[in-house]
């Protein structure tokens, strides 16, 4: 009843192909950025933006970018830590060397930086296909983790080994550093995120997400269409490591506020993976869900069982984090292999002929 | 000019100045190799009969070791405890059957792949949960493993084999040549081969999926538990283990991933080249190259030979 | 549609040929040494026993498989071996035996990848997507939707073709070819599977694609009777080489063929 579509005809293909065609879901999106952009930092606490909304939103960002690759494109990358780092890194030494231009066009560029890198590590997919091609990611995960330890370079020759987050501006407000408050590190995540989300949304849904699925789907049947292979996977590749460079220059200089190398693993390409499985391949809306889930996941494990009485440790935390994610991921892939956003899809489904069943 | 000298002709230098060093480095390599080869059999298996390439291989490995030791620890003898794990291992393969592998019969590989990360983190978790995070110590002795080192002296210096690693490549070659005799030779292993050709066939036939399975997980995990019985003896049992066991990957890309000897030749070519490549270049880009090197060696080979070393060539048909 | 004869090839001209085409794989011959030609605007059948080669020939002409010998030559241009996007570029689309549609897709969305090749605006207006990457996709959807109106898919449109019963999945994939506004379109097996009232359906589609859109058409079939009452020629492969080529009423009464097909050791 609530979610009819009935009445609302589309009278030119416009309208037919705009990416929320049906009225309840423009409200919808309307609505979710209020939420975003007014009440959580109004109402929200520190806690909130700085644990929660924040990491969220990064990690959403990394998921968008993997998905990209990995879901719309079918090219499995186990690297997506190490070209987070990269934007991180080249963040770092561009604001090093050039401190005065702002920090927000540092963060764009380090984009390019880590799109070239995911450009350089993408070019085996010309003769490598799926699982193998994993392991040519896995190359790059482990050369650039080792890289960002060996060469001091990298870490301004910090003796510590691990980069601090230098004191940034925007028309005098302070957005990185330790001066900057939560609310503005959110909010200029925030506006990252939306506007890189809605991007990413016009690609896929128009020529490029097409060439993008169809190589994922049948790329033998993709290139008797005339699809360049090559070109397309390293489009993708480069894409999605742009994505994932922001997101990780953000969660550097925008939510961390410094960074050991460390920071960018092998365990973050899986942590970010796990997001986009869980979430939903190729589906830009299920990357939030999976962020969601498993970001958020552990912080409910964290704070909720002291305040219903049942103690658990800290260090049990993590396991049983593991141990649920784990479990998790192979339920959902029993129940339903397209993950959250396929059963949100399915829920809509029900909502459109709700009260009836069916 | 100076660059070119110290990469192509100063590492040949050093290994001729000092053969007993050399040899050292190939011997280290070898054992290395060797057990990366065991980890990949336990691969190797799993996906010769199922398809699936089973991610949780090397937290197996881990987990095995970990059983092992923790019941020890609890006081139980160490021949009852190793007999303990066994079984314990066969209930991880009946559970991993009936809760992972059935419901997912027809789902594209792909699926099969990802479930077997959740796996992993299960049994990270899990692991974590019931022995603790913290490294310990393998019951090797209490095994009957022998300990210490049998020097030889060799042109004018010597090199040092650990007695440990040479039980080590010994009993990988005895479990390497009865898995291919299994395969090759008996009826159980002709049905394991017949699974991983074709599922719908193979049932046609009257195989059970199932049992099939379960035999065949059971069959890992207990190349598992001798992985992490090895390995454990030689340095500690703790969940670092699990990222060593990704080096099985390029193994397998060098070996095939069906091929039980290619998983021994990768994992000696893998485990050598790395031993070689840290030691005489590693100085020059900064050292702890063997993070990464492995890959990189796979990577190349990718190119040239994509089904690797002893894989089918693909031909696909449309 | 579409106007007859492209810019230098007259109808009943040569439009694609093959000279002494050689394939082969480790050491199976898939193909000796076969020789023929397809005519602009005729519909050309690829006939002949289970594993005769047909498929294989298919896809050297497409360029997915390269010839160890012989050579290709389409719309006067000689190759030896042709590659799938100068295939693609150059006007041959083509439909597969086991169905090789998009399954992540709708029908649609199958349908409008066939445009790929069409649409030029760059990465950069994609990024916007409103503007002129948004005339482009209109564009586009207007020729798809002929398409679809054309073959009778209008209800299917939006459905994942993974859903789709298999006869409805070979005409989106005849959908996909002429989304692509072939010059030859390349038919491998198109009534497989089919029951009648579906064949009859295929072969009307098939012989409008060739009346209204002029595009020449050679397609492999098994059925014989639709390879009679298509086709204006003929070539016959048994074992990798020609045995016969000319219009179907001759090809049907030569004895190799006869023998070629009641499995007459020669």
């Amino acid at each position: 009843m609530l979610y009819r579509e009935a009445g609302q005809f589309k009278t030119d293909y416009t309208a037919d192909m705009a990416v929320f065609p049906i009225l309840q879901d423009r409200i919808g999106i309307v609505v979710i950025l209020a939420i975003a952009g007014v009440i959580i930092p109004v109402f929200g606490n520190e806690f909130l933006l700085q644990a929660v909304m924040i990491p969220f939103l990064v990690f959403s960002l990394a998921s968008i970018g993997l998905n990209l690759l990995t879901g719309y494109t079918g090219l499995l990358s186990l690297g997506t830590g190490a070209f987070m780092g990269v934007g991180a890194y080249a963040c770092y030494k561009l604001t090093t060397y050039f401190p005065g231009v702002n920090i927000l066009i540092w963060i764009l560029v380090s984009g390019f930086f880590s799109a070239g890198v995911g450009v350089v590590f993408g070019l085996p997919s010309l003769r490598i296909k799926g699982f193998y091609l994993a392991v040519a990611t896995l190359a790059a995960q482990f050369f650039l983790s080792w890289l960002f330890i060996r060469q001091p370079w990298f870490y301004n020759y910090n003796v510590s080994g691990a980069i601090e987050v230098p004191t940034r501006t925007l028309f005098g407000i302070p957005v990185t550093g330790a001066t900057a408050s939560e609310m503005t590190r959110y909010y200029v995540v925030l506006g990252f995120v939306v506007v890189l989300t809605w991007l990413a949304s016009n690609l896929v849904h128009g020529r490029i997400g097409r060439m993008w699925m169809a190589v994922r789907d049948m790329d033998l049947a993709a290139e008797l269409i005339g699809i360049r292979l090559l070109r397309t996977k390293l489009l993708a590749f480069a894409v999605s490591s742009f994505y994932c460079g922001v997101a990780g220059a953000l969660l550097v200089f925008l939510w961390y506020g410094s960074a050991e190398p460390a920071v960018f693993d092998v365990n973050l390409s899986f942590f970010i993976l796990f997001m986009v499985i869980i979430g939903g391949l190729g589906s830009l809306t299920g990357s939030f869900y999976g962020a969601a889930l498993i970001y958020i996941l552990p912080i409910v494990l964290r704070y909720i069982p002291p305040k219903i009485g049942i103690p658990i440790q800290s260090a049990m935390v993590e396991h049983i984090q593991h141990m649920v994610v784990g479990a998790l991921i192979v339920f959902f892939l029993i129940v339903e292999p397209a993950g959250l956003a396929r059963l949100w899809q399915v829920g809509k489904q029900k909502l459109r002929v709700w009260p009836f069943p069916y | 000019m100076d660059l070119l000298y110290k990469i192509f002709i100063d590492p040949f230098v050093q290994m001729g100045m000092a053969p007993d060093l050399l040899v050292q480095t190939l011997w280290d390599g070898l054992v290395a190799g060797v057990l990366y080869s065991l980890i990949a059999l336990g691969f190797v298996l799993i996906f010769k009969a199922s398809g699936v390439f089973n991610f949780a291989q090397g937290i197996m490995v881990v987990f095995a070791a970990l059983t092992l030791v923790g019941l020890h620890e609890h006081g139980i003898p160490a021949y009852l405890a190793l007999a303990i794990t066994i079984a314990v291992m066969f209930g991880l393969a009946v559970g991993v059957e009936r809760l992972m592998l059935r419901p997912l019969v027809n789902q594209p590989d792909i699926i099969l792949f990802m479930a077997t990360f959740g796996l992993t983190y299960f049994l990270i978790g899990f692991g974590e949960l019931v022995f603790g995070g913290d490294p310990k110590v393998m019951i090797a002795s209490q095994l009957g493993l022998p300990k210490g080192a049998i020097d030889v002296k060799f042109a004018g210096g010597f090199v040092s084999l650990q007695k440990i690693d040479i039980a080590a490549t010994i009993i990988a070659s005895l479990m390497v040549a009865s898995l291919a005799l299994f395969f090759q030779k008996t009826r159980i292993g002709r049905a394991l081969r017949a699974v991983a050709d074709s599922h719908k066939a193979a049932l046609s036939v009257g195989i059970s999926l199932e049992q099939i399975w379960v035999i065949v997980w059971f069959a890992a995990g207990l190349v598992a538990l001798a992985t992490g019985i090895m390995w454990g003896a030689r340095s500690e049992v703790s969940f670092a283990l699990e990222i060593i066991a990704l080096k099985a990957l390029p193994v397998l890309i060098l070996g095939g991933f069906t091929s039980v000897p290619g998983a021994i030749v990768g994992g000696v070519i893998i485990g050598i080249g790395e031993k070689i490549g840290e030691f005489y270049w590693g100085p020059l880009l900064g050292s702890g190259i063997e993070t990464w090197l492995a890959y990189v060696i796979a990577l190349v080979f990718l190119l040239f030979r994509p089904q690797g070393l002893f894989g089918e060539k693909i031909i696909e048909r449309i | 549609m579409r106007a007859t004869g492209g810019p230098d090839i007259a109808v009943g001209d040569v439009l694609l040929s093959v000279e002494n085409v050689s394939l082969a794989f480790g050491g199976v011959k898939a193909v000796s040494d076969v020789s023929f030609d397809i005519r602009k605007g005729e519909i050309r059948a690829i006939i002949g026993p289970n594993g005769a080669g047909k498929t294989s020939m298919l896809n050297v002409i497409n360029g997915f498989y390269h010839p160890q010998e012989g050579r290709i030559t389409f719309k006067g241009e000689t190759r030896s071996k042709m590659r799938p996007y100068e295939a693609a570029e150059g006007g041959i689309a083509r439909t597969f035996q086991n169905v090789a549609l998009f399954r992540g897709m709708t029908a649609l969305d199958n349908i409008m990848t066939g445009r790929s090749l069409k649409m030029r605006k760059n990465f950069v207006w994609q990024l916007l997507r409103h503007g002129p990457a948004m005339d482009e996709e209109v564009e586009h959807r207007r020729a798809a939707e002929e398409i679809i109106d054309f073959l009778k898919i209008q209800e299917i449109r939006r459905t994942p073709v993974g859903r789709l019963p298999y006869g409805l999945q070979k005409r989106v994939e005849l959908g996909r070819a002429l989304a692509m506004e072939p010059e030859l379109l390349l038919l491998d097996e198109p009534m497989a599977g089919m029951n009648l009232e579906e064949k009859e359906d295929m072969s009307r589609f098939i012989l409008d694609v060739n009346d209204h859109f002029g595009t020449t058409i050679a397609l492999i079939e098994h059925d014989m009777g639709v390879v009679m009452d298509l086709s204006d020629r003929v070539v016959v492969l048994d074992h990798g080489v020609k045995i016969a080529d000319g219009s179907p009423a001759e090809v049907m009464k030569d004895q190799a063929v006869i023998d070629a097909y009641l499995g007459v050791a020669h």
